[in-house]
């Protein structure tokens, strides 16, 4: 019988800086999931068959912008093998993961937003048939004016691509001011203006979006998904097929990978679940690679213009942040993206005085939304790139530059962040040791050159996306009388390893090994709600959760024990699958039996534990987005070599050093920030959602330019460098055994840090993401012309920026709130969403 | 254009080895390897990802050798024999590459190291090679992932390593 234990003595070369405090916790172990994946036995969603299990595949928009004027199915109704076939009319209420964009139909009635939206769906015997009727299906399109970037968008109002939005197609404007901003400019030495670019890039997970939905014999729904989300997509479901969440199951199976990109509620999900109940069988659909990029809601692109006041030291006086955000098509989750476009910038280096404004249009491309990092890393490489010109100006090592602003730990930012822990400094530190960063900093020949970087990530976003006073996480545990623990959790493994921080958190305060324990997670039937695997809130949340209950059923167990052995209660310990008298370990009961104590002590035993996070302090319109418990801080050194001839890059070595608290599961830990790099390093280098005209003898239509994973250049594992981790830990109250996030703090500063290496080894700044050898050479071009040796954006465009809320910041004496009312320029907010649709 | 409606087409029927075992099946004469093993054997441990070659998330070994198994056609499989993730270990343990990954992304590379194991290993159980110094002689790309597994403290493995032959 294959044991938990038949792996190996690993070495203790992870354990934490207090190693043997915790039997499970920062002991490096095979994490929970790890057996069913390496033998391919995990059950993901495109790999569940059910008997009568038809097909389904949705035909999508070959236009980018247009009314439909008519839908005409006969044909492909009539075509052999092909059950049913659906349109806009049969699913139109309108859905979206946020209340205030509820702008999405899983099949548009009657406007397609850009190629690839959804408008029928054939469900049939076979996935090939389904694909053969797509073709059989007859449509009459009137084309609209497509409407390509957020320029175009600002200067064509009409058409609308939503009637909803600003005005014309502005999704949404953004002022914020904290503090005086022009008051600290006067007061700086020096003012640095900038402007960047950062593309958009998709999440690229190996598994894509799949979902099978049935009527399950007692009648009800049940729909299995590779989604983050279970709880939104029930809601969503709910909503649209008109239906009680009581009758209908969730249940996410686990994803190869999300990364975001699975964390909106979707047409396909929706679409196989009305499906199913009108046909009375399982219904399955998996998007073929192409639809995954279509379906996209990644990473916006976004241009960037930072005004920033610094003192001589380095200190800096005031910053003025303007974003301009292409939403693409729908507003998924881009009212929040466009605040995080701005929120995190204050908190890592002290900014007194604060000014940001931002923009999101819709244009007609795939719609785009969170994606690893979530809107604060377009503006993170603009900030941090400047860093390293402010640096430069003022004759400081960009390192001992950033060492002398970082913030302090404990503190409340200008916009009302509250800070926890903050080792940041020791991140830099340990990076800068670990890279030999003072013996190669401009001082590597020609062509080599290193860069520095840094940032901050949230630990799990502060509020949830629809308002209610509710937890955000929930665990409930099961104990048995033979020894076994089940938890039930809402919480989504989506690769990350959320269900091995749920085991081993549960398995450390119960003294039992995590093998001994059953998870049940990401289903709606079986456990309390969990928002999701979202903004890196599953360890701190659910992890407290679970740390709650854990330590419920602890105490019960203490009490019915302390009986047993005649033995206060506080001196029994748990560990290595007994309770034992710490004062004398031979008084014993192995776990098991203290179950059974516990059982005819007090009945059955079941526990609950649940988290809220604390109130922020961000009383102001707008301060929803930003805050959470704690956040993660990150440095990182980045080498490259640069041909000076053909522009071409390559990245030998970066060195990472992530303030995470405590590591839960060492292995994991340096699991999640390689995986960070990598994707970083993939954006840094080559990763690019670009578009094209098809030629006018076709349709002119604006389509991807390479959907496919051969044209789509994401790195492998013949391009990744070698990568030097270093874990600070310094436990954070907030996190369960201290513990922050780790899934994507480490990939903010690679991007960063490539562009200020690039700039070390040939003196060229690429003020643009991807960094691609063509811009380096252009650049290297104007260099040897005698120009700036630069390559990015000139040019902001000019936008009707709205009158900016003023929120006096702390030290001003200010509360939180806003002290001027701004007049709406949007029509009023419907009502508060009620908490259960029904 | 629809060309060769599936309504119209017949079954195929190969007989092969897979994992060690004899098996006949009948599919769709289109259907691709990776569709056999998934829809018609059951076997879906091997995936699919990008539908032209590139994911690697399809690997299986034929006849010994590591193959795109969404670009090999299931007819072309009759009277070879398949390796599938799993396939790879034994009854009792995980194969030490098993043990070594916990990644269905890693699935291409654990099978190609598989093959070079297979080759380079004794037949029978022979004590606890360690896994890095296996893959220490083989080319760059290896030696990184060697490189990558020393730092994630690579593993010792008890117990028979022999793959089934």
């Amino acid at each position: 019988m294959p044991n938990q234990k038949d792996s190996p003595d690993l070495p203790a070369k992870d354990s934490p800086a207090n190693a043997g405090e915790f039997r499970v916790i920062g002991v490096p172990r095979r994490r929970v999931d790890a057996r069913a994946k390496v033998t391919g036995q995990t059950r993901f969603a495109d790999d569940i068959f059910l008997p009568r299990m038809a097909h389904c595949k949705l035909l999508r928009s070959p236009h980018p912008h247009a009314r439909i004027q008519k839908i005409d199915t006969s044909r492909a109704l009539a075509h052999p093998g092909v059950y049913l076939v659906l349109t806009g009319k049969d699913l139109p209420i309108e859905y979206g993961i946020l209340p205030v964009s509820q702008d999405e139909q899983a099949l548009c009635l009657d406007h397609v937003r850009h190629v690839g939206d959804p408008i029928a769906a054939v469900i049939a015997r076979e996935e090939l048939t389904a694909f053969e009727a797509l073709d059989l299906i007859d449509v009459e399109y009137e084309i609209l004016a497509t409407i390509s970037d957020p320029e175009e968008a600002l200067a064509t109002p009409e058409p609308r691509i939503h009637e909803y939005g600003e005005e014309g197609n502005i999704h949404k404007r953004v002022a914020l001011e904290f503090g005086d901003v022009e008051k600290s400019f006067a007061e700086a030495d020096e003012i640095f203006e900038d402007i960047f670019f950062y593309q958009g890039s998709t999440h690229l997970p190996i598994e894509q979006h799949a979902a099978v939905a049935t009527k399950d014999p007692d009648g009800k729904l049940t729909i299995w998904s590779s989604t983050q989300t279970p709880h939104y997509l029930h809601r969503a479901l709910a909503k649209v097929l008109q239906m009680p969440p009581a009758h209908i199951r969730v249940s996410a199976t686990p994803n190869g990978g999300g990364f975001g990109g699975k964390s909106d509620p979707f047409n396909h999900e929706i679409v196989v679940a009305k499906a199913a109940l009108l046909l009375d069988r399982p219904v399955k659909i998996c998007l073929t690679r192409e639809e995954v990029f279509y379906c996209h809601r990644g990473r916006h692109p976004v241009l960037m213009k930072f005004k920033t006041g610094v003192k001589k030291d380095g200190a800096i006086t005031g910053m003025h942040l303007q974003t301009l955000i292409d939403g693409g098509g729908y507003g998924s989750y881009g009212v929040a993206s466009t605040f995080y476009t701005g929120a995190l910038q204050t908190t890592t280096y002290h900014i007194p005085c604060y000014r940001f404004e931002g923009c999101r249009t819709f244009t007609n491309k795939p719609p785009c939304g969170p994606k690893r990092g979530h809107g604060t890393v377009q503006p993170r490489f603009g900030q941090e790139v400047q860093l390293d010109k402010i640096a430069e100006k003022l004759k400081l090592d960009p390192a001992d530059l950033r060492l002398r602003i970082v913030e302090s730990p404990d503190t409340v930012t200008a916009n009302y962040l509250r800070l926890s822990t903050v080792n940041l400094s020791e991140c830099i530190r340990r990076v800068v040791k670990t890279s030999d960063w003072k013996e190669k900093f401009r001082k590597l020949p020609e062509g080599r050159g290193v860069g520095l970087a840094c940032s901050a990530y949230l630990t799990g976003a502060g509020l949830a996306i629809y308002w209610n006073k509710m937890p955000h996480s929930g665990v409930q545990l099961k104990l048995d009388r033979g020894g076994g623990v089940a938890i039930f959790c809402g919480a989504t493994e989506i690769g990350q390893g959320s269900d091995d921080v749920l085991a081993g958190i549960v398995a450390e305060v119960l003294g039992i090994d995590t093998f001994d324990i059953r998870l049940f997670t990401g289903d709606t039937d079986l456990g309390p709600v969990d928002l999701g695997s979202y903004s890196s809130r599953v360890t701190i949340m659910a992890g407290n959760a679970a740390l709650q209950a854990a330590e419920r059923a602890r105490e019960l167990l203490a009490e019915a024990v302390a009986i047993r052995l005649e033995v206060p209660k506080e001196r029994l310990r748990f560990a290595d699958k007994s309770v034992f008298d710490s004062a004398a370990p031979e008084k014993r009961v192995p776990f098991h039996e203290a179950v059974c104590l516990a059982e005819a002590r007090f009945g059955t035993i079941g526990t609950v534990g649940s988290y809220t996070p604390p109130k922020s302090p961000a009383l102001y319109k707008g301060g929803g987005v930003g805050p959470s418990p704690t956040y993660s801080y990150t440095a990182a050194v980045v080498e490259v070599a640069v041909n000076p001839v053909t522009g071409w890059i390559t990245v030998p070595k970066i060195w990472i050093a992530h303030d995470i608290g405590r590591a839960l599961n060492p292995p994991l830990v340096r699991g999640q920030v390689e995986g960070s790099v990598y994707m970083g390093l993939g954006e840094a280098l080559m990763e690019e959602q670009e578009f094209r005209r098809l030629p006018k003898r076709l349709s002119h239509a604006l389509v991807h330019k390479f959907p496919s994973m051969l044209e789509y250049k994401s790195p492998t594992s013949l391009d990744m460098p070698d990568v030097v981790t270093e874990l600070v830990e310094e436990p954070d109250p907030r996190g369960p055994f201290g513990a922050k996030e780790v899934g994507q703090g480490p990939l903010l500063p690679i991007m960063p840090a490539v562009a200020n290496a690039v700039y070390d080894a040939v003196g060229v700044r690429i003020d643009e993401v991807p960094i691609t050898p063509e811009k380096i050479m252009k650049a290297l071009a104007e260099k040897r012309a005698g120009r700036n040796p630069r390559y990015g954006p000139r040019h902001f465009p000019h936008v009707d920026w709205p009158e900016a809320l003023r929120v006096p910041p702390p030290w001003e004496g200010g509360d939180g709130n806003a002290v001027n009312d701004v007049p709406r320029h949007s029509k009023p907010r419907p009502e508060k969403e009620k908490v259960l649709s029904s | 254009m629809i060309i060769f409606p599936v309504a119209s087409q017949k079954t195929s029927h190969i007989r092969m080895t897979l994992n060690g075992e004899q098996v006949d099946v009948s599919f769709a004469p289109y259907k691709t390897l990776l569709e056999v093993l998934r829809e018609d054997l059951g076997h879906t441990g091997t995936k699919h990802g990008c539908e032209l070659g590139e994911c690697g998330a399809c690997a299986v070994l034929l006849d010994g050798k590591p193959v795109l198994s969404c670009l090999v056609l299931g007819v072309e499989c009759d009277a070879r024999n398949a390796l599938t993730v799993e396939g790879l270990g034994l009854e009792r343990t995980l194969h030490p590459l098993q043990d070594a990954f916990a990644d269905p992304c890693w699935i291409s590379i654990l099978m190609r190291v598989a093959i070079r194991f297979a080759q380079h290993s004794p037949a029978s159980c022979a004590g606890a090679p360690d896994i890095s110094r296996f893959l220490r002689p083989l080319s760059p790309p290896w030696s990184r992932l060697r490189n990558r597994m020393d730092q994630r403290n690579s593993i010792r493995v008890r117990g028979c390593l022999a793959p089934r032959s």
